[in-house]
């Protein structure tokens, strides 16, 4: 068979090399490599989407596992199943409106490009691999590029901001490290194979040890805490969000976040079932903070795209509520806000670069009225705008509801609190929508250009997205439901026979 | 039957034809493509006139089945599916929904006749009539829906195009700030419908009964009977927080504060949104899940006793004030109270036909008011109107056909609807029944002040705009004469078989029977006698008309009362005409706090959360520095002194390399004579 | 008959001259003629021990060889005398120190 989850992870570095070969001044053919790079693997992504098996909880598309160091047992070895095919067909679907979206970027372009599309290969190997160490290895290529992406084309405070994200991902990162070799150590027959880890469950060793086992699970927490991010390892965020450049915001909110909460339901969740349920209540009680503390944040920002990074701390709490719960709605409500957060977020970040890329400034108070001089830039915000904020019919909507459906069997309270989020989130984006949109037109903006074809293209897709999920959410829902399902009876399984 | 055949085969088409309305208009106006104003109106009262039809055939077509199989649910397509979890996009047909359908599809369109002359003028005329359509689609949806997430998209559809409408001129800041409100305040209703379908929904799913639509949880419900979350009965707490959903979007205590301000929008989407349909949704979702507020005796109570509560509190407010669509929207407040009023009572269809007759006279007299406002170029002011009799005379029969019927003078709509729903009152709560009688005697007056203020007397406008006060357009007197007729002829779908009787009608309250199957009644309440009914019609009639009359005399021949009255309670007054400080209340309470709190937490956030962060790294710097520094002096010293040697050494010998080939010939020579004295010694 | 010592007296002194010019004359050229007279010692030392030694013919034949290498030496030498001249404008041993540490 068509190894296509290597296609996808390599066939974008292929294309990095050969920007790193063209000549510097060709600044135009460089963004046309980029993009076109960029778009086999969303041709592959579509036919994933078309083929995928929905009814299997098996892994798919998988290549390997084939030796790579064999001292170590460390294998090649690719596979997804349905918690990580919409993470792969999203990253596909935002690599390549990324790259779109890049097309304004004017300082040393050839580097710019080559980097970002480095960074896919990077986000495409976390989602497909399947073999710890392989993960690891992704994990940690694309950290370098986004460093890079952040500190050498972001805004003013850019370096500050990416030694920042550095720092925060490198401390997790070497958390997981120790993790890691812990579970190659003193695994049956030493495997860093995650399918075969799940299998086993760990027992020896150390791990006869509750305490250790706890540990552990911490140690995986605290790494893929920071990339959610949890409340209180969020502040990275902000700061990286509001200097680096829109498409790299856009791709770390759609696809860097996720990351976080895919590692836990990809590692914590099948390896260490039991710590998991142990920690259940703490992981819901964190994602009612993140949604309200995330929320109420927003409220008080005065910076747009800042504001848009909190939003992004308050809806990636829904997902922590809906997989604490560990029922099949929860589970697939956390996954299905993973995939729209992804889009919905897209498009914010998006449309902020729009203006900032006009008026040059993000201040929420230094605008208003540009429904009246850019109708059709206002609809495309309001758009997103309810999308984030849940009304139904759109996408956000229908996982939101999910992960209140699995919260609230589960921890009730702490689901009727975070219920409160979507006041609160109604109430910050309407009053953003407000200072930006409407009131008296600013003098100072009414001659801005409108919404660009070029801009369009990159939220077309998106908003189409959004609409068929929020309606028909049963396309996306089927990718996942088999899988989820499964995940939620392999734990309770665990539960029932730990107990 | 061929015609009511097919329509009902097409039912599903009637919340999709004003969506696909909206569809055109709005891509019409995102193109931003000149259209002929004629185009955009014939799409947008076209769509809405072939929902009209539809309704009506399915309205025939369900009519001619026989009553226990008057409930139909087409369903088009799954929507959400997961685990326990299914929800369909579903439509439910039944005696209930067909009602609200006609009126919203009948009213709807009328209104949307009466917008294309009262918006002829504005820009945005397409964009109007587009968001006008998508709300047209959501309230269908939301009556249709046959599950509680399907009426949710409803329910949430009709707040956003609530929103959208009464920002609608959203360079006015204020109006903006009104739609904003209207969104918010309908949220935190919302939070408490979430709360409340999630614990029904999980109460049901432990019984078994894992459901979302409306049939199957009617045929649970008993299942819930005896359920308990922390000690308090699952179906009072649910058909609590439902209710609370209901206040947000019904514009009840103590979330009504929304509804006054929503005046900011275009007048005949106060009459569409703000009273004829969206408003009434509360009543509406009552009577869908009756079948819980009937197994819950104490939520029915509070339900009564706030809706009895807004009904006098708003008229209170109404007395006082001067802008003509304030008072309307706070006698829509009253008016919504009566009907919570009466579907606490367990009677309720008595509370869905208030909201049927409401419908045709509220929206004929916002409708009424439009035309006024149109013709006095803004201005809505009713202390600077009056005599507009005899300039606008349609408008002025109409507006006092609505009146009147509002105030309930026998035998127009209002009479049988407010009738009906004191005497259900007077048999359950008794105390309740008289603040309904004396909400009902104030909204006679307050509302004959009003009429008494704009048509009577000599008129108060400035000279210009006396000289430019004509009757309006056709388009705008047609729905106005069409509603004042409703509002005359409405009444008689709910004569009380008691009266019906008299004149050898029986079971003449056709409205009731025709609901009957679809709400689950409570336990059978013992009704006062017949007698005791027409002595309570007569003395409510009584107080109707005298309160008609005094509202009339009040404010126009003996303006001294009032005034002095004022002039004694000063306090009370200004309290009257500042809505209590009710808004002002909620802003210091609430939404200052919230501000502070959001204030609080981004300082927070930045100073501690990051400062933590921030203070790590420093002391990390600090750290590297002086572990620098002793890498530098201690570590580094050493390896450098072994290289000084080295270094000083050489310098020492490089005086050796002379660089002359006879003084290293010296040294070879010298050497070997070392050598050999060595070897000699 | 002479006896070998009386060789070996001889090209010590031989040597020791050869030396001795070497370690004195400042002149390049001069300094090679000593290295000529060394060599020539050696060379006599080769066939005087070879006659007293059963007349071997493997000191005859170094000597022979020697006489070819003082031969080219003194061609190499003079070249880069020639060479060393043209660097510095002298022949003077003394003045080309470039290796001075």
């Amino acid at each position: 068979m068509f190894p296509y989850l290597s296609f996808m992870t390599f066939f974008p570095l292929v294309g990095a090399v050969l920007i790193a070969l063209l000549p510097k001044e060709k600044t135009d053919l460089v963004k046309k490599v980029a993009l076109v790079a960029t778009l086999p693997p969303l041709a592959a992504a579509v036919k994933i989407f078309m083929t995928f098996d929905r009814g299997s909880t098996a892994m798919q598309y998988v290549e390997g596992p084939y030796n790579w160091i064999q001292a170590f047992h460390i294998q090649y070895y690719m596979g997804i199943d349905g918690l990580s095919v919409s993470m792969v067909l999203l990253t596909a679907l935002i690599a390549t409106i990324s790259v779109l979206a890049s097309w304004g970027i004017d300082k040393q372009v050839k580097g710019y490009f080559s980097l970002l599309l480095l960074l896919v290969t990077g986000m495409f190997g976390v989602f497909a691999a399947l073999d710890f160490f392989l993960f690891y290895v992704f994990w940690e290529v694309m950290l370098l590029p986004m460093y890079f992406l952040i500190g050498i084309w972001g805004g003013p405070r850019r370096e500050y901001a990416a030694i920042k994200f550095f720092l925060y991902t490198l401390l997790g990162s070497v958390l997981m490290l120790l993790v890691m070799l812990a579970f190659y150590f003193y695994s049956d027959g030493q495997t860093f194979n995650l399918v075969e880890l799940a299998k086993q469950g760990l027992h020896q060793g150390p791990f006869a040890n509750p305490h250790f086992r706890i540990l552990c699970w911490l140690g995986l927490f605290i790494c893929f805490a920071v990339k959610v991010p949890v409340v209180p390892f969020h502040t990275w965020l902000p700061d990286a969000h509001v200097e680096a450049p829109t498409a790299i915001s856009v791709i770390l909110a759609a696809v860097l976040l996720k990351m976080g909460i895919y590692g836990i339901l990809r590692i914590n969740y099948p390896i260490l079932p039991q710590e998991t349920l142990y920690f259940a209540n703490m992981l819901a009680a964190l994602g009612m903070i993140n949604i309200v503390y995330g929320a109420l944040c927003a409220m008080a920002q005065k910076d747009f795209k800042k504001l848009i990074a909190y939003s992004s701390v308050s809806h990636m709490g829904f997902c922590l509520l809906g997989m604490a719960s560990f029922t099949p709605e929860g589970l697939n409500g956390a996954v299905l806000q993973m995939f729209n957060h992804g889009t919905i977020t897209a498009q914010l970040f998006l449309l902020v670069g729009v203006i900032y890329d006009r008026a040059h400034h993000r201040e929420i108070a230094g605008f208003g009225g540009l429904a009246k001089s850019m109708p059709q830039y206002a609809t495309w915000t309001s758009f997103a705008f309810f999308a984030a904020l849940g009304l139904p019919g759109l996408s956000g909507f229908v996982s939101e509801v999910l992960c209140f459906m699995g919260g609230f069997k589960t921890f009730r309270l702490y689901t009727i609190v975070s219920v409160s989020g979507v006041v609160l989130t109604a109430a910050y984006m309407l009053w953003t929508y407000q200072r930006v949109f409407l009131g008296q037109v600013n003098e100072k903006y009414k001659g801005l250009p409108e919404i660009s074809a070029r801009e369009i293209v990159t939220l077309v897709p998106l908003a189409i997205i959004t609409l068929l999920v929020g309606i028909y959410p049963k396309f996306a829902l089927d990718l996942l439901n088999t899988s989820m399902t499964a995940l939620s009876q392999f734990v309770d399984a665990k539960n029932l026979a730990g107990l | 039957m061929g015609f009511a055949k097919i329509a009902f085969g097409l039912v599903h088409l009637v919340p999709l034809l004003p969506l696909l309305g909206a569809m055109i208009n709005g891509f019409l106006t995102y193109s931003g493509r000149k259209v002929p104003k004629g185009f955009t109106a014939f799409v947008a009262c076209g769509s809405l006139f072939l929902a009209f039809l539809i309704s009506v055939g399915t309205f025939l077509y369900v009519s001619g089945l026989p009553e226990e199989s008057r409930e139909l649910t087409v369903t088009l397509f799954p929507w959400i599916d997961s685990g326990s979890f299914k929800a369909d996009v579903a439509f439910l047909i039944d005696p209930l929904s067909i009602t609200l359908m006609l009126v919203v599809t009948g009213v709807g369109s009328l209104i949307h006749l009466y917008s294309v002359g009262y918006m002829s003028h504005d820009e945005s005329f397409s964009r109007y009539f587009t968001y006008l359509n998508l709300f047209c689609f959501a309230m269908l949806t939301l009556i249709m829906g046959a599950n509680v997430p399907m009426m949710f998209i409803g329910w949430e559809g009709v707040g956003l195009c609530s929103y959208l409408l009464i920002g609608f001129w959203f360079t006015d800041k204020e109006k903006a700030t009104a739609g904003m409100k209207a969104f918010v305040v309908n949220r935190i209703g919302d939070f408490a419908f979430i709360v409340g379908f999630l614990l029904l929904y999980w109460t049901l799913q432990s019984s078994g009964a894992a459901t979302v639509t409306f049939t199957e949880m009617r045929d649970a419900a008993p299942m819930l009977a005896g359920k308990t979350w922390n000690g308090v009965p699952v179906v009072m707490l649910v058909t609590l927080l439902f209710f609370v959903g209901a206040t947000g979007k019904s514009a009840q205590i103590p979330l009504y504060v929304w509804l006054p301000d929503a005046m900011a929008g275009p007048t005949p989407v106060s009459a569409l949104i703000h009273a004829a349909t969206m408003v009434t949704a509360g009543v509406y979702m009552i009577g869908r899940t009756s079948f819980l507020y009937s197994m819950a005796p104490e939520t029915r109570m509070i339900v009564s006793t706030i809706g009895f509560a807004t009904a006098i509190f708003s008229a209170l407010i109404a007395f006082a004030q001067n802008d003509i669509k304030k008072v309307l929207a706070y006698s829509t407040v009253s008016q919504l109270g009566f009907m919570f009023g009466a579907m606490g009572t367990g009677a309720y269809h008595a509370g869905i036909f208030h909201l049927v007759t409401h419908a045709f006279f509220k929206a004929c007299l916002f409708l009424g008011s439009g035309s006024v406002i149109h013709a006095m170029g803004g201005e809505q002011d009713i202390q600077k109107m009056g005599g507009l009799r005899k300039y606008m005379p349609v408008t002025y029969k109409t507006f006092l056909i609505a009146t009147l019927a509002i105030a309930g003078i026998f035998p127009l709509a209002g009479f049988f609807s407010k009738d009906e729903i004191l005497w259900q009152t007077f048999n359950h709560y008794p105390w309740l029944w008289v603040v309904g009688v004396v909400s009902a005697a104030g909204t006679a007056i307050y509302m004959f002040r009003m009429v008494t203020l704009t048509f009577f007397g000599e008129c108060r406008a400035d000279e210009h705009t006396k000289h430019h006060l004509h009757e309006s357009p056709a388009s705008m007197t047609i729905p106005l004469v069409v509603l004042a007729a409703l509002s005359i002829a409405g009444g008689f779908l709910g004569v009380p078989d008691s009266l019906g009787h008299l004149i050898g009608w029986e079971h003449s309250n056709l409205l009731e029977h025709w609901l009957e199957p679809v709400f689950v009644m409570p336990r059978e309440h013992a009704m006062a006698s017949h007698s005791t009914e027409y002595g309570l019609m007569a003395f409510s009639l009584a107080v109707a008309i005298v309160g008609c009359y005094a509202g009339y005399v009040l404010f126009s021949k003996r303006k001294d009362i009032p005034a002095a009255l004022v002039a004694r309670f000063p306090a009370i007054h200004r309290a009257m005409q500042n809505k209590f400080y009710v808004d002002e209340i909620y802003q210091f309470l609430f939404v200052n706090n919230l501000l502070r709190l959001n204030n609080f937490l981004a300082k927070f956030d930045l100073k501690v959360v990051d400062g933590i962060v921030n203070l790590v790294g420093f002391l990390t710097k600090v750290s590297a520095y002086i572990s620098g520094a002793f890498d530098r002096i201690f570590v580094d010293g050493l390896v450098n002194l072994v290289g000084n040697a080295a270094r000083w050494g050489g310098s020492a010998l490089r005086r050796v390399q002379s660089g002359q080939i006879q003084t290293y010939l010296y040294y070879a020579v010298g050497g070997v004579l070392l050598v050999m004295l060595y070897r000699l010694l | 008959m002479v006896s070998l010592n009386s060789y070996l007296v001889v090209t010590a002194i031989l040597f020791a001259l050869g030396l001795y010019n070497v370690m004195t004359r400042k002149n390049a050229v001069g300094l090679l003629m000593g290295v000529e007279l060394i060599l020539n010692a050696a060379s006599i030392n080769f066939v005087a021990f070879s006659h007293f030694n059963g007349n071997h013919v493997g000191g005859n034949v170094f000597s022979l060889f020697l006489i070819v290498l003082a031969a080219a030496e003194a061609a190499v030498a003079l070249a880069i005398v020639v060479s060393l001249y043209k660097q510095f404008g002298t022949i003077n041993a003394d003045e080309a120190d470039s290796l001075k540490g």
